[in-house]
């Protein structure tokens, strides 16, 4: 498998790391503490297309938002985290 | 020389008979030519036995001529290169080469254990899984010993493999596998186009069926047109044809995985090269042209040496100049067979008869019997007489229901052709079934990848080089490359017309699959058994899972299954299709990467100069770090780790620490991100001052610990732990990234960039003015505990000093430019001599952090929380932070969680040793009772005593009981005392000092 990540380019697999579903969003503060509990431990396990967390550990150190479909492993979208790379993220 | 080859013809064949081989089967002094495979030797010099059966150690003789072999398994080398399963079909010879054969004991003639054909019974489909069912005490003692010595293949090497493997990647634009007529035809079309081309063989010769077969291409004979081509792909600067290279896989995205055997067709590798070499190909198209293999009809007996595929004859005796048998016998089911017959013709061997399932025979094939004196049979072979001497006797069950009997010592059998449809189907693609040639077919294929030829179920030379022809063309215009493709080779189709015949029964064991000793009966039984999915019967009856991967047998174990259970072929269908191929050694996989180059070795900035000193080094994940220094006359580890904990409390030592993971923080925001990845707060730490830090996962447990310093209002120095630094690295950048991208805050790795030591005792300051710059104020009040700015050193280096300890003595860490850390060890030591100066490693650095009751690894377990290791007063209330909310579960802020604590033994002149259980005084060690474990132990020179940490539960409200340490491992079992971990100084007055 290889992963185009916008800044590297084409690159091999073993260059990445694998974190998992990206959907989960780490929940405010004050949402207590059922809403970090799904947010710590309930995932998604899709057999299809799904966002995912990879990072380009052994390139540019960016986190990246891999779409990939876990059949057949074909990936259809790489993104950068919002705050990766020079990204400036409006505050 | 030859005169040993009685088996071979006088003339022929693609063998150099200027260059004689000897070699040695079972011990035995016999000869070859190069050119010659081990098998084809073995033909030419008329051994017809060469293994035993992997149950019932039936005799068994060569099939095949190719990688599909399920018989012809031999131990090939000795010593530490003896390699086990090894095929002869696929072994070139060499000047020398040795091979024993497998699974027979005392000798190959005569197997004791041949016997169990005896017991046959007990060694029915599913076999292993009835036998488990029986009493496990029985399994034991009884059945596995037995079984494992009666049942097997050959025997691996016992000692470390001497020779070197090599991994490679390789990109193209159009990667061929198979070098047959549609390979070269492929490979023809995307060369001339002007596309990157790699073709794979697995032979040593490029041809594939060409070699054997022959036939006319463009008005030329085989042979010619064969040497044209190659020279034409020679030519081509982007045509690559790697021969004995099988292409074993296809992998996401366009790569394919082939093992090239660089040197297994010498004794061993010349000085510094591979043995083999494993390719990873990333190739924007792919051709699969890996052709067909040839199957088998089930009969019984049709296990006895002697019988052969009808193609692997034809190869022997054209090919190889080598007869298989001197009168021979036909049974096909199909036209191709009887190619074999002309063969054999030609090469002056008799034909017993030809027995010909179909209804009708040509009558261009009648005339060839008349004119030859041989006889066709309509009928099938029900039975063979023979045994280890070979086939003596065929029985014939002739259509209409007589009998008839043929003699002969040799039986050609051609059941049809199976299209290899491994590659297609590695991405879980299932084939199609085609009536017409009664054989799978690939039914699309991964992405970029398609098959052509006879691997497409195109058996005609006409029809594989255009199919071949035009793949090779479509592929290089995928991959961009248009240039013109030339004329496509011509050639005409022969004739295959085919009844399909999978087995006819007969009296005897008829095999499917040889390798594996399953039998048509056991298929049928397991159908019996209620094992109708085909995976079941793969599983149960084991056929298919033997190292040929059923290449000879699974679709016949299908059609028996079909016709069983009234289904048809293609309703029964297919498993599943997995890579590899062909077998590959473990050793191809790894490479370079074993012994001292399994992985990289990280040197601390100082490693040279520690190792002039003698330092024992240990390994700390990739790094390797200075133990302790041992200096003449001391008798062991613990004498000289004694001695540096010593001169440090009393004198100055420094110990290189530049493993730590560091990290520079950047930016507006630094602080208010290391508020949120801390439990405590970064954000109000005052500049030119360090503060200790920990981290938790999100789950509430801790992750890791360091110091972070702040250097200026935006710029903060992180450390992690040793073992941490790569994860917390990227732990951070998460949390950056993805967590809080609107934080204005950049990371750095700079673990690299920096050699840090540590440096302390009671002198430490003398040491360190004769090294920084005497402008540097480092009084207690200039450079007070906890106190961190950077510094010039004398002659102007700029370094980072923090006046930190893990040691509890009066104590700095101090950061270099890596490229000065050698530099500084030397001058540590020479600006520390009047002093006393003693260099320190890990040993001693983990004594003193447990004098200290510090916390390291052992604690960070990944099972304790803040609490528990005595910091849970750090959390901060007043912000969020990773971890938070989930370090407030219940069982996590429990009142009997296990704590960390500090033990004595009762008896001081006990040693301790971590791992051992704590039991309350007076119970019975067990599950029930057990209240945690001793973490880290020492010799404290201090105290001159053992001592140690533990988690216990409650342990802080415990300090004073007398406990009990069980250590089962060990057999030891001793009391010790709960107590405050904190051994030495408790106050902390040295370090501030
Ligand atoms: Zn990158």
């Amino acid at each position: 498998m290889r992963i185009t990540c916008p800044f590297c380019g084409e690159r091999e697999l073993g260059e990445f790391t694998y974190l998992g579903d990206a959907k989960p969003q780490r929940p405010a503060a004050d949402a207590g503490e059922d809403a970090v509990y799904d947010y710590v431990y309930l995932r998604d396990n899709i057999a299809g297309v799904m966002d995912e967390n990879w990072y380009h550990g052994g390139g540019c150190r960016s986190w990246l938002k891999v779409t990939r479909n876990t059949l057949t492993h074909e990936i259809s979208s790489v993104e950068p985290a919002a705050g990766a790379g020079a990204r400036q993220v409006a505050k | 020389m030859s005169s040993s080859q009685s088996h071979r013809l006088a003339a022929g064949g693609l063998i150099d008979r200027t260059a004689p081989l000897t070699f040695r089967f079972d011990g035995k002094s016999l000869s070859g030519f190069k050119g010659d495979t081990l098998a084809s030797a073995l033909v030419a010099n008329g051994v017809k036995l060469v293994g035993r059966s992997f149950k019932y150690h039936r005799p068994r003789g060569i099939l095949t001529a190719g990688s599909e072999e399920p018989n012809a398994l031999v131990e090939l080398r000795s010593g530490a290169r003896r390699e086990p399963n090894t095929r002869a079909t696929t072994t070139e010879l060499y000047d020398g080469l040795e091979a024993a054969s497998q699974n027979r004991w005392p000798s190959l003639a005569f197997d004791v254990m041949s016997v169990n054909q005896l017991f046959a019974p007990i060694f029915v489909a599913g076999f292993y899984y009835k036998t488990f069912m029986w009493p496990a005490k029985f399994w034991e003692a009884v059945y596995e010993p037995a079984i494992r010595r009666a049942a097997g293949l050959g025997r691996a090497a016992n000692i470390a493999d001497p020779d070197h493997y090599d991994k490679a990647w390789a990109h193209c634009d159009v990667v061929i596998a198979g070098s047959g007529p549609a390979g070269l035809a492929a490979a023809l079309a995307a060369g001339r186009s002007g596309a990157r081309v790699i073709l794979c063989e697995e032979d040593f010769a490029p041809g594939g069926r060409l070699l054997a077969d022959g036939g006319t291409i463009e008005g030329l004979p085989a042979a010619e047109w064969l040497s044209r081509t190659l020279a034409e792909l020679g030519a081509m600067p982007d045509v690559r044809i790697m021969t004995r290279t099988t292409l074993f896989g296809v992998y996401d995205g366009g790569t394919y995985g082939a093992i090239e055997r660089v040197n297994d067709h010498v004794p061993s590798p010349p000085e510094h090269e591979v043995r083999q070499r494993l390719w990873r190909i990333v190739a924007k198209r792919c051709v699969v042209a890996a052709g067909s293999i040839e199957r088998p009809i089930v009969f019984a007996g049709n296990d006895t040496p002697g019988v052969m595929m009808a193609s692997a004859m034809r190869t022997y005796v054209k090919r190889y100049a080598a007869t298989p048998a001197k009168r021979v016998a036909l049974f096909t089911n199909n036209e191709d067979g009887w190619r074999t017959v002309e063969a054999a013709l030609a090469a002056g061997l008799q034909i017993a008869a030809v027995i010909d399932a179909r209804p009708d025979v040509s009558p261009a094939h009648r005339s060839l019997a008349s004119k030859n004196g041989f006889t066709v049979l309509h009928g099938a072979v029900s039975g063979v007489d023979g045994g280890k001497d070979g086939v003596r006797k065929i029985s014939v069950s002739l259509t209409g229901g007589a009998r008839a009997e043929v003699e002969a010592d040799g039986l050609a059998v051609s059941g049809g052709w199976n299209p290899t449809v491994g590659l297609t189907s590695y991405h879980r693609g299932r084939p199609k079934w085609r009536d017409d040639i009664a054989a799978f077919v690939p039914d699309g294929a991964p992405p970029g990848m398609v098959a052509a030829g006879a691997a497409n179920g195109a058996f005609g030379l006409g029809a594989c080089l255009r199919e071949g022809f035009e793949a090779g063309a479509a592929a290089a215009r995928d991959a961009g490359r248009g240039r013109g493709v030339g004329s496509l080779p011509v050639a005409d189709d022969e004739a295959f017309a085919l009844t399909p015949l999978w087995h006819v029964s007969g009296k005897g064991k008829a095999f499917v699959d040889q390798q594996h000793d399953v039998t048509a009966s056991d298929v049928e039984l397991a159908q019996r058994e209620g094992f109708q999915s085909v995976e079941h019967l793969k599983r149960y009856t084991t056929l298919g899972m033997a190292t040929d991967q059923g290449k000879t047998s699974n679709v016949a174990g299908l059609a028996i299954m079909a016709a069983v259970t009234g289904k048809s072929i293609p309703e029964t269908g297919t498993t599943i299709y997995r890579p590899p191929y062909v077998p590959v050694a473990i050793g191809a996989f790894a490479g370079h990467h074993r012994d001292e180059t399994f992985h990289a070795t990280r040197l601390t900035p100082s490693h040279h100069w520690a190792a002039e000193q003698g330092a024992v080094f240990v390994d700390t994940g990739l790094w390797k770090r200075a133990q302790w220094y041992p200096r003449a006359g001391e008798k062991d580890w613990l004498e000289s780790v004694t001695r540096e904990v010593k001169a440090v409390r009393g004198g100055v030592g420094f110990c290189d620490v530049s493993t730590l993971g560091k990290i520079d923080v950047h930016g507006p925001d630094a602080g208010a991100f290391l508020d949120r990845v801390y439990i405590n707060t970064f954000s109000n730490l005052a500049v030119g001052k360090a503060r200790y830090g920990l981290m938790l996962r999100e789950d509430g447990i801790v992750y890791d610990d360091g110091t972070t310093s702040r250097l200026a209002e935006d710029h903060y120095f992180l450390t992690t732990t040793t073992a941490k630094a790569g994860p917390v690295m990227q732990h951070l950048e998460f949390c950056r990234q993805v967590l809080f991208p609107k934080l204005d805050v950049q990371l750095t790795s700079v673990s690299d960039q920096w050699a840090q030591f540590s440096i302390a005792g009671p002198k430490t300051r003398d040491l360190l003015k004769e090294l920084v710059d005497p402008a540097e104020d480092l009084s207690n009040e200039g450079f007070p505990f906890m106190g961190a700015r950077e510094v010039r050193l004398r002659g102007g280096i700029k370094a980072r000093l923090f006046r930190i300890s893990f040691s509890g003595e009066m104590a700095f860490e101090i950061s270099v430019p890596a490229r000065h850390g050698e530099a500084m060890a030397r001058n540590l030591m020479i600006a520390g001599k009047p002093f006393g100066v003693t260099p320190y490693g890990t040993e001693a650095l983990g004594v003193m952090r447990i004098e200290k009751g510090h916390i390291a690894g052992p604690e960070l377990s990944g099972t304790t929380t803040a609490a528990d290791l005595g910091l849970g007063k750090m959390m901060s209330t007043k912000k969020d932070f990773i971890g938070r909310v989930m370090a407030g579960r219940e069982a996590l802020v429990a009142a009997d969680r296990q704590v960390v604590v500090g033990i004595k033994p009762t008896d001081k002149t006990r040693r301790l040793r971590s791992g051992a259980h704590i039991i309350p005084k007076g119970e019975i060690p067990g599950p029930d009772n057990d209240q945690g474990y001793v973490t880290s132990v020492c010799f404290s020179p201090t105290l001159e005593q053992w001592i140690g940490l533990a988690l216990v539960e409650r342990g802080r409200e415990r300090i004073g009981e007398i406990v009990h340490a069980h250590d089962p491992i060990r057999g030891e079992d001793y009391d010790v005392e709960l107590c405050n971990p904190v051994f030495y100084d408790p106050d902390g007055g040295r370090q501030r000092g």
